[in-house]
């Protein structure tokens, strides 16, 4: 059969196999190492971080790099290396939290409408197509709106937005799955839909899940540093990299590094991911297996 | 195919009204008063009371829905400002030909570059262009738009001083903000142009075209570019529609008046009908956008224009 | 006698980064004037490469061809620049492929696709390259009217007829027809195989038919020659090889074929698989799964040898036991 079907006594085998594969692509591995590394700093933030996030020190405002600051200040004389360090927190958990909760939506969602089709299939995925002609980062933005500034709104607000996509990669594997013999075969011993769904379909459509929660982390993180740039995310003093930018843009022009390290950030994080989700859909791709 | 077409409009219609309804309720559970936001915290009881009757407020939250459907669809009202006490339709409209001349310019710049790039990546695979191509693409991808911006404002405005670092009335003052809108779309079209080509390059009519002693180089245009083209077309479409909303970021940097900023500033002043018309002016264009694509693509590929007749 | 085509040890790998996949070997073969060759042998023995080769169409990378001669017409075709091998391509050499499903360009209708080969080969305009299209889509059974349509809109079995309207539209020498019945239906197989043998006739073309169906090469076929893992194994005239398989391979692919007239309970296969194309066996490839196998049979390669005129083999101990 075409389906990699992930067996779980072969469950070993087969993580091995794309791991082994993905060591092969240096770009995937830095994109993973990457994360790990910005992982660490964000659970460890607090004894890595040179200096308090929120201390300012008028007197040290505007420095540029040295060995006490070693990215510089910022416009209160705050360190931005560390405040880097906090953002990475934040960063982190908006992304994987939001991707959890559009994937467990979207997830929930896809796989009812495809496994029950009809009537279900239908209504689901007309909320869904409502909710795709509106552009992801605008509903973003709608959502954050509406709900206010805030952490936890906006991981709700980017989640949220990012929900149809989940539904639509989850509804296609069900839909290709559920025809399939051994799940027959699971009804025809009187398994129950829950346990049809749990044990045997998501199982099997997490290739394309997985690829598609690494690159939505990578979005996810985008948004929201997004949303911040234009204040409808994580409010001051708390760091967070896109409000970092937003509030040294109008210095621009005299203390540039005031926007280049949080930017920096960003993009390196997003990169790493995006990586790390080309790399895995290459190690997963059942056509590639020989 | 004009049936389809009709089917297609019709087929908008829920979906429109889903879209309202979803804003329209967004807008209703937000906090604040639309009328003290509208008459100032200074204004009397009476005064409030009169205005909640007038626009009516105090029916219940179906029947205020169904107005405000009412009045968009017969009247093109979707509201008045709080701040400017316009109408919303009006600020909208003043706003969105900068929006649309902004993603004009970034579509074009995305495709001019985008394509042919990924044509050459694909006919040079694994070349040392190929991969520079792949990994700028991925930078492009990965690049935060607002960031993007400020980089090139920093480069091209204020050290070499070549182009102003905002406005848009001037072509010079266009370059920097449609760049950065495009660099996402110039990557996503890079890419798609190349594994679109190399699945073609393969296709077995492919070597059909060059048994027939055909030369490469029309071979490579003739047949493939053709087959190649039709998803990205539809791509192209695509990211015309994300850059009408994705240049809410662009716009706000390079302070363009276009819908983006209007809604940033409409949000941050908590001038929700704007917001609201804005999200919805922006669905009604995205949309139809698709529908266009949709028709492009019936129109470039028979297979589907016969699935229509 | 002149052969119109003629292959002098060719050697054609494919070189991956997993190793080197030996597609052909040292293969020769002759075509006369006229003649149809069947090009018998499994997936994978070299049959498809060989006639890729011919055109000088193996994609490069991962294709080399390593060594040989293929002489058309008096000229070796390796010698030849791409542009005059893009004369002789569609012009003096035509091709039929194997999927007509996915042979032909989607997008463009059957009459330009016709018109585009006939355009490249002869000195005629437009409209008149799109009449002489008509007319080689009425040759092949297919209404005048029906020009210009797209491919999807035609079957299968019409598909194929498209493409060999293609093929024949410039009057080729030679026509290489690679499995050119196996993705259609067996009904239209025979409508199709019938077309192919009357317009070979009727336009005077030399063919090498690729399969690995041989009732077709009795059909159809003058020369039969049976290929195995890279190498041609036997050659002979269709009459004599049917009436004396030589080579235990082709033996082999008589016995599988079943007889209707025998009442027997099931096939007789061949034992063992077809070796890996990276990882040949020494000496002769078929030793492993031949009956008639000796310890010489692992260590040299054998040579053609002429076990009756006109009728040769590869293989030492059946090629001396006919002798």
């Amino acid at each position: 059969m075409d389906a990699p079907v992930l067996k779980s006594n072969k469950k070993r085998g087969a993580l091995m196999e794309v791991l082994f594969r993905l060591k092969k692509s240096p770009l995937a591995m830095f994109g993973f190492f990457f994360i790990i590394f910005l992982a660490f700093t964000a659970i460890f933030a607090d004894v890595l971080a040179p200096h308090p996030y929120q201390r300012q020190n008028l007197s040290h405002a505007f420095e540029t790099p040295s060995k006490q600051f070693l990215l510089g200040t910022d416009e209160f004389g705050r360190d931005i290396l560390s405040r880097l360090i906090y953002g990475a927190r934040v960063s982190l958990q908006v992304g994987f939290i939001a991707v959890g909760i559009a994937l467990f939506a979207g997830g929930m969602l896809g796989a009812a409408a495809g496994y029950y089709g009809g009537w279900a299939d239908n209504a689901i995925m007309r909320v869904m197509d409502v909710m795709l002609s509106i552009p992801q980062t605008l509903l973003a933005i709608a959502i954050a709106a509406a709900l206010g500034p805030g952490l936890f709104n906006l991981m709700i607000a980017v989640g949220i937005s990012a929900v149809p996509n989940y539904a639509r990669i989850v509804r296609g594997s069900v839909l290709s799955l559920r025809e399939m013999e051994f799940i027959e075969a699971a009804r025809a011993v009187g398994s129950s839909d829950l346990r049809i769904i749990t044990k045997h379909i998501i199982p099997n459509s997490m290739a394309p899940i997985i690829v598609q929660s690494t690159l939505g982390v990578a979005s996810a993180i985008l948004n929201a540093a997004g949303l911040s740039f234009i204040g409808l995310g994580i409010q001051p003093p708390y760091p967070e990299w896109g409000a970092m930018l937003s509030g040294g843009r109008q210095y621009i022009r005299d203390y540039p590094h005031l926007t280049l390290y949080p930017g920096l950030a960003i993009m390196l994080t997003i990169l790493a991911l995006n990586f790390l989700g080309d790399g895995l859909r290459d190690a997963l791709d059942p056509k590639l297996k020989r | 195919m004009i049936r389809y077409i009709v089917r297609r409009i019709l087929f908008l219609i829920p979906v429109l009204a889903g879209v309202a309804f979803c804003v329209f309720t967004l807008l209703y559970l937000t906090p604040g008063d639309p009328a003290k936001m509208v008459l100032g915290e200074m204004a009397t009881e009476r005064a409030i009371q009169e205005f909640r009757e007038r626009e009516g407020l105090d029916k219940p939250f179906l029947m205020q829905f169904a107005n405000y459907v009412y009045k968009a669809v017969t009247r093109g009202d979707i509201g008045r400002s709080y701040v400017t006490k316009r109408p919303v339709m009006d600020e909208i409209l003043a706003a969105f030909p900068a929006t649309l001349k902004l993603a004009a310019f970034a579509i074009v710049i995305a495709i001019i570059i985008g394509l042919p790039c990924g044509i050459l990546s694909a006919i040079k695979q694994y070349s040392i262009f190929d991969t520079a191509a792949m990994i700028f693409a991925m930078i492009g991808l990965s690049m935060p738009v607002f960031w993007l911006g400020l980089l090139l404002i920093l480069l091209f405005s204020v050290h070499l001083r070549w182009l102003p670092p905002s406005g848009f009335d001037t072509f010079q003052a266009m370059i920097l903000p449609s760049l950065a809108l495009s660099a996402q779309s110039i990557s996503m079209i890079t890419r798609m142009t190349r594994s679109s080509m190399l699945e073609v390059i393969r296709a077995d009519y492919i070597r059909t075209a060059r048994s027939k002693g055909q030369k490469e180089s029309v071979v490579i245009w003739r047949h493939a570019l053709h087959n190649a083209l039709i998803p990205v077309v539809t791509l192209c479409g695509l990211q015309f529609g994300q850059l009408l909303s994705g240049a809410i970021l662009t716009e706000s940097i390079f302070a363009i008046p276009g819908v983006g900023r209007l809604m940033v500033d409409s949000i941050k002043a908590r001038d929700y009908p704007v917001v609201q018309g804005g999200v919805l002016f922006v669905a009604v264009a995205f949309s139809l956008v698709n529908l266009l694509v949709d028709l492009l693509y019936a129109y470039i590929d028979p297979r589907i224009k016969a699935q229509y007749k | 006698m002149n052969d119109l085509l003629e292959i002098k040890d060719l050697t054609i790998h494919y070189v991956t980064d997993g190793g080197t996949v030996r597609a052909v070997e040292n293969l020769n073969l002759r075509l006369g004037h006229g003649e149809t060759l069947g090009f018998v042998g499994e997936t994978g023995a070299g049959k498809t490469t060989t006639a890729l080769g011919i055109m000088r169409l193996i994609p490069s990378p991962p294709g080399v061809v390593k060594s040989g001669r293929i002489i058309f017409d008096g000229e070796d075709l390796l010698t030849k620049s791409e542009a005059e091998m893009r004369a002789i391509r569609g012009g003096k050499i035509a091709m039929i492929f194997q999927d007509p499903m996915t042979s032909l360009n989607p997008v463009m209708t059957v009459d330009k696709q016709i018109a585009e080969m006939i355009r490249l080969h002869r000195d005629v305009d437009k409209a008149e390259s799109l009449k002489l299209a008509g007319d080689m889509l009425e040759l092949v059974g297919i209404k005048r009217e029906r020009m210009h349509d797209y491919p999807h809109q035609f079957s299968g079995g019409m598909k194929q007829r498209v493409v060999i309207a293609i093929a024949l539209a410039c009057d080729p020498g030679l026509l290489i027809a690679d499995e050119p019945t196996t993705a259609l239906d067996v009904t239209i197989q025979a409508q199709v195989l019938e077309l192919m043998k009357k317009l070979k006739q009727q336009f005077g073309a030399s063919m090498i038919l690729i399969t690995h169906d041989l009732g077709i090469v009795a059909d159809i076929c003058d020369k039969v020659a049976i290929m195995y893992a890279g190498r041609v194994v036997e050659y002979a005239d269709k009459r004599a090889l049917y009436a004396n398989p030589t080579h235990p391979y082709t033996i082999g692919l008589f016995n599988s074929v079943p007889d209707l007239d025998e009442d027997r309970e099931s096939l007789n296969v061949i034992p063992g698989l077809m070796p890996d194309p990276m990882d040949l066996p020494a000496g002769c490839a078929f030793h492993p799964r031949c009956a008639y196998a000796t310890s010489v049979c692992s260590e040299s390669k054998p040579e053609m040898m002429e076990a009756a005129p006109g009728h040769f083999v590869a293989c030492p101990i059946r090629g001396r036991e006919r002798k």
